[in-house]
């Protein structure tokens, strides 16, 4: 019988955010260069946010871009029915830094489709990777630089975000027991 | 050849379209003759076999007036011995083959094989018909009376339409001499060239050329004028549209000799049954409209139609594996016309079993002036016992043919032969 | 955005056996690949280590090109085959071609065959995928889906917009496939051309007919010329091309009479100066280029649509992705 708890509510969610803009910046040694690139879907809505708040804090205008990594899976043969393809725009990448936005890193295989896609687009500086949760359970020798909560998870559990843009509040939770 | 025992049919459904008489009766067939039809029969001594058809029909042989054999040229797929076999489990006692083989049957050599190879095979009788014109090219009138007088009950081009009105006017005003009919395959090629199918929203979706019923309908309109000029006599072929059963009904009304024959498939099945690109739907001329297939059925019942043939075209299964452009035409119906005409015909309450059976057995006796048909006494010892009533399902696996390619694998049918006897001898049983 | 649910089957045929839902997935799906054309490196591994066979009968360039640049831009092994005619005058039957393709362990095959039916007959014979390139005069399902993303683009809809699709509808299997594609998704289809040309049922496809050019340009939002072919005049179904060019052919003059500017579309090639003026095809209203640039796009979404992700594992469509 699944079970749903709340990990953080908007408000602790709005205080990551703050903490993690500090921290993209503080890594990047300031904005000069530095892109956010959400990974479709919520860690567009993310990249936005975060966007607005090193601005406000640093008085810039970071570029921004939305990746969808659907056509990098490397899963393609065994999820169906074809998983819908969403837009990919992104600013000019060569010489950047480019900071990769999602909402959860779990096996690590979004990312590296990320990493694959975006060196198709251009050859950044350099590339780190910001998400909102880490609830480990790795599958890939692949890391997050930025981390806005650490959660804990075992297989057959599922972390959902939900952000404002798209599911009208923001929150984190766990869903335990969510597969058999 | 000594005569066969003399056999006596006990207590049959006794039906002899030929006098029109349908009761339970016994038949007594002795040295291949029909000896007598009664109630009570005793035969005088000696040995006789006796068959007990209660419950069944006992009927004069089927008579096919229209079949392909394969014989000489194409014995993969069929051969005279094979198709007679397969008419004989169909309760046919005779089928006429027509002369589209490779060499073309248009001599009275090719003929008279034809033939000796029917007596040989000792199944259904074969009769053979020859070609009208020489390679069935259309040009040269082929020896008639030679091909008559070595067994050939009838002409045709069949395979092929007569495009020259000059070439069916001295036909049919040639074969009066000899007593003959000419039979035509009614197609003008110049409106069907390419056609893969009948003209008609079907053909439209699928993106195949169609063939319009006036392809038919023009050539059955020419053959009956002709057969006014002439005075001769034309049997068409394989009927298919509503308009072509028109035009033969007005030269009925006119007391022309046109006579015209129905496939079961064409009273059975519509241009529907292309659906899926399906090859053993494509055949010469093509399945129709409902409207058609309506007015063909009609026509059987009130003998406008005088006949019931089968076209039996065998193919080989790679021949019919191919894009439906490439297959070539015709499926095989020796095997399942009996059964098609009691379950669309009989069953349906559109004929009476004895209407039927004039139809496939006295008629066509009549029109190619063949003997049987009948069980007068002193008849040939043609008889077919029926089942009318079991249901059955036909499996292509279990046909005599040599060949498969039918579009009623897996249909229900009532209407088949038990036992098939040939002047007197016993030539199928159903095991 | 369609969900993903309309799953195709095995084989693209034709768009008659389609719902309108499935072909929304496809030209939904084609949105994105619209983009992968547009950057500097043209690729994605979607369909890496996926083979490929264009198999045509039929000789064709652009149609044979443009699936190639669509599943070389899906990172597929692409291989040509260039066969000859039908079963019947040369050799190999299909079923034979087919079976040794399939032992050679390809994943798909997009077929170009002058049969109509023969896409389905392979598709039926075959484990692959079976992509029908042109079938006789049957369908040609990619033509039909990217002449539709092409109004769709131009006019935000295709719901009852009036597309006449001028020319020799009888012989025609893009006119069929656009046919099918526009009425399912709420299109109005006219057709317009000399009767000889024309199936004499057609209006049981629930189309218009529109006797003359002058009646299309009055009535159509789009029109959708199709080239007209020199065997049709050799096999006596028109007396000249001349004729035809100056009773049916799309020429400014005629298009300056619309009521509204109609957007001009044509498969290709084109015979300019027969079915449709050189200054009408290169003019402000005509979207024949966009038609190609479309083409790739929604080819490389029927190739990805069908390569991957079976029915049985849709079940576990149900879970979250792997992060």
């Amino acid at each position: 019988m699944p079970t749903r708890t709340e990990i953080l509510d908007a408000k602790a969610v709005g205080r990551a955010l703050a903490r993690m803009a500090t921290e993209i910046v503080e890594r990047c040694r300031g904005t000069e260069g530095v892109v956010l690139v959400g990974i479709q879907r919520r860690g567009v809505p993310l990249a936005e946010r975060l966007k607005v708040l090193i601005d406000q804090a640093e008085q810039s205008d970071l570029p921004t871009g939305k990746l969808d990594i659907t056509l990098y899976r490397d899963d393609l043969q065994t999820v169906g029915p074809r998983p819908v393809v969403g837009v990919t725009e992104l600013p000019d990448l060569d010489g950047r830094i480019v900071v990769v936005v999602d909402d959860v890193l779990y096996t690590g295989r979004t990312v590296r489709a990320a990493l694959d896609e975006c060196a198709d687009f251009g050859r950044p500086r350099r590339i780190l990777l910001c998400v909102l949760i880490d609830r480990g359970g790795r599958e890939l020798p692949i890391q997050a630089d930025i981390v806005g909560a650490a959660v804990p998870t075992e297989e057959g559990d599922r972390v959902d975000v939900l952000v404002t843009e798209l599911d009208g509040r923001d929150a984190v939770e766990l869903v335990r027991g969510a597969r058999p | 050849m000594s005569s066969p025992k003399p056999i006596l049919i006990r207590g049959g459904r006794v039906i002899d379209p030929s006098r029109g008489t349908d009761g339970v009766a016994d038949v007594l067939l002795v040295g291949g003759r029909v000896e007598a039809v009664g109630l009570n029969i005793r035969p005088e001594e000696g040995e006789v076999e006796t068959i007990d058809a209660a419950g069944r029909v006992v009927a004069p042989g089927l008579i096919d007036l229209h079949t392909h054999l394969r014989e000489p040229g194409n014995e993969d797929v069929e051969n005279i011995a094979s198709g007679a076999l397969a008419a004989a489990a169909g309760g046919f006692t005779a089928v006429c083959a027509m002369p589209n083989t490779d060499p073309v049957t248009d001599n009275q050599a090719a003929v008279g094989f034809v033939k000796a190879r029917g007596e040989a095979a000792r199944r259904a009788r074969v009769y053979p018909i020859g070609a009208i014109s020489l390679g069935q090219k259309g040009q040269q009138l082929a020896e008639f009376g030679e091909m008559v007088a070595a067994g050939a009950v009838a002409v045709s081009d069949d395979g092929k339409p007569v495009v020259s009105s000059h070439l069916m006017r001295t036909a049919l005003e040639y074969a009066r001499t000899f007593g003959i009919p000419v039979a035509d395959h009614c197609e003008d090629p110049t409106l069907t060239a390419g056609a893969a199918m009948h003209e008609g929203i079907v053909s439209t979706r699928l993106g195949l050329k169609g063939y319009p019923s006036a392809g038919e309908e023009i050539m059955v309109a020419r053959d009956i004028i002709l057969a006014e000029l002439t005075g001769g006599q034309v049997h068409l072929c394989h009927l298919s549209s509503r308009g072509s059963v028109e035009l033969v009904r007005r030269a009925k009304e006119k007391g022309l000799r046109v006579t015209a024959e129905v496939c079961p498939h064409h009273f059975t099945l519509t241009h529907d049954a292309v659906e899926g690109y399906n090859t053993n739907a494509k055949m010469s001329p093509p399945l129709r409209e409902a409207a058609d297939r309506d007015a063909l059925r009609q026509a059987i019942a009130d003998g406008t139609i005088d006949t019931i043939a089968t076209d039996h075209a065998p193919h080989h299964y790679d021949a019919k594996e191919r894009e439906f452009d490439d297959a070539p035409n015709g499926i095989i119906g020796l095997e399942t016309a009996f059964g098609l005409a009691i379950t669309e015909l009989v069953e349906t309450g559109l004929m009476t079993l004895p209407e039927l059976l004039l139809r496939m057995t006295t008629a066509p006796a009549r029109i190619f002036n063949l003997p049987g048909g009948t069980l007068v006494t002193g008849a040939p010892a043609d008889v077919v016992i029926l089942d009318v009533g079991t249901e059955w399902v036909v499996d292509p696996r279990e046909f005599h043919s040599k060949s498969r390619n039918t579009p009623f694998a897996g249909r229900r049918l009532k209407g088949r032969a038990d036992l098939t006897i040939v002047g007197g001898e016993i030539v199928y049983r159903r095991s | 955005m369609t969900t993903a649910t309309a799953a195709l089957g095995k084989d693209l045929v034709g768009l008659e056996p389609l719902s309108a839902e499935q072909i929304r997935l496809i030209l939904d799906t084609a949105e994105p690949f619209k983009e992968v054309s547009e950057r500097s490196i043209k690729k994605v591994p979607a369909l890496r280590g996926k083979t490929i066979v264009n198999l045509f009968f039929e000789a064709s360039t652009r149609t044979r090109i443009s699936f190639e640049f669509a599943e070389k831009r899906l990172s597929a092994d692409t291989v040509n085959v260039a066969a000859s005619g039908s079963s019947v005058s040369k050799g190999e039957t299909l079923v034979d071609t087919a079976r040794n393709l399939e032992a050679m362990r390809i994943d798909m095959v997009v077929m170009r065959h002058g049969s109509s039916g023969a896409a389905r007959f392979l598709g039926e014979r075959i484990a692959s995928n079976v992509i029908n390139a042109g079938d006789g005069k049957h369908e040609h399902p990619t033509q039909g889906l990217l002449d539709m993303l092409t109004l769709r683009d131009h006019f935000g809809r295709l719901e009852g917009l009036k597309v006449a699709i001028c020319g020799d509808v009888l012989h025609s299997r893009v006119a069929r496939s656009n046919i099918w594609g526009l009425t399912k998704l709420g299109a109005e289809v006219g057709v317009c051309g000399p009767m000889t040309l024309m199936p004499r049922d057609v209006r049981e496809l629930g189309v218009t007919v529109l006797p003359r050019i002058e009646d299309a340009i009055q009535w159509a939002d789009a029109l959708n010329i199709l080239r007209l072919q020199l065997e049709r005049m050799q096999a006596g179904f028109l007396p000249s091309l001349r004729e035809y060019n100056r009773v049916f052919g799309v020429s400014n003059d005629r298009l300056s009479k619309a009521p509204k500017d109609l957007l001009i579309m044509h498969p290709g090639p084109m015979n300019r100066g027969v079915e449709i003026d050189s200054d009408v095809a290169d003019g402000p209203h005509s979207v024949i280029l966009p038609q190609v640039t479309n083409g790739v796009a929604v080819r490389m979404a029927v190739l990805y649509l069908l390569a991957g992700g079976t029915p049985a594992l849709a079940q576990s469509a149900g879970r979250a992705e792997d992060k």
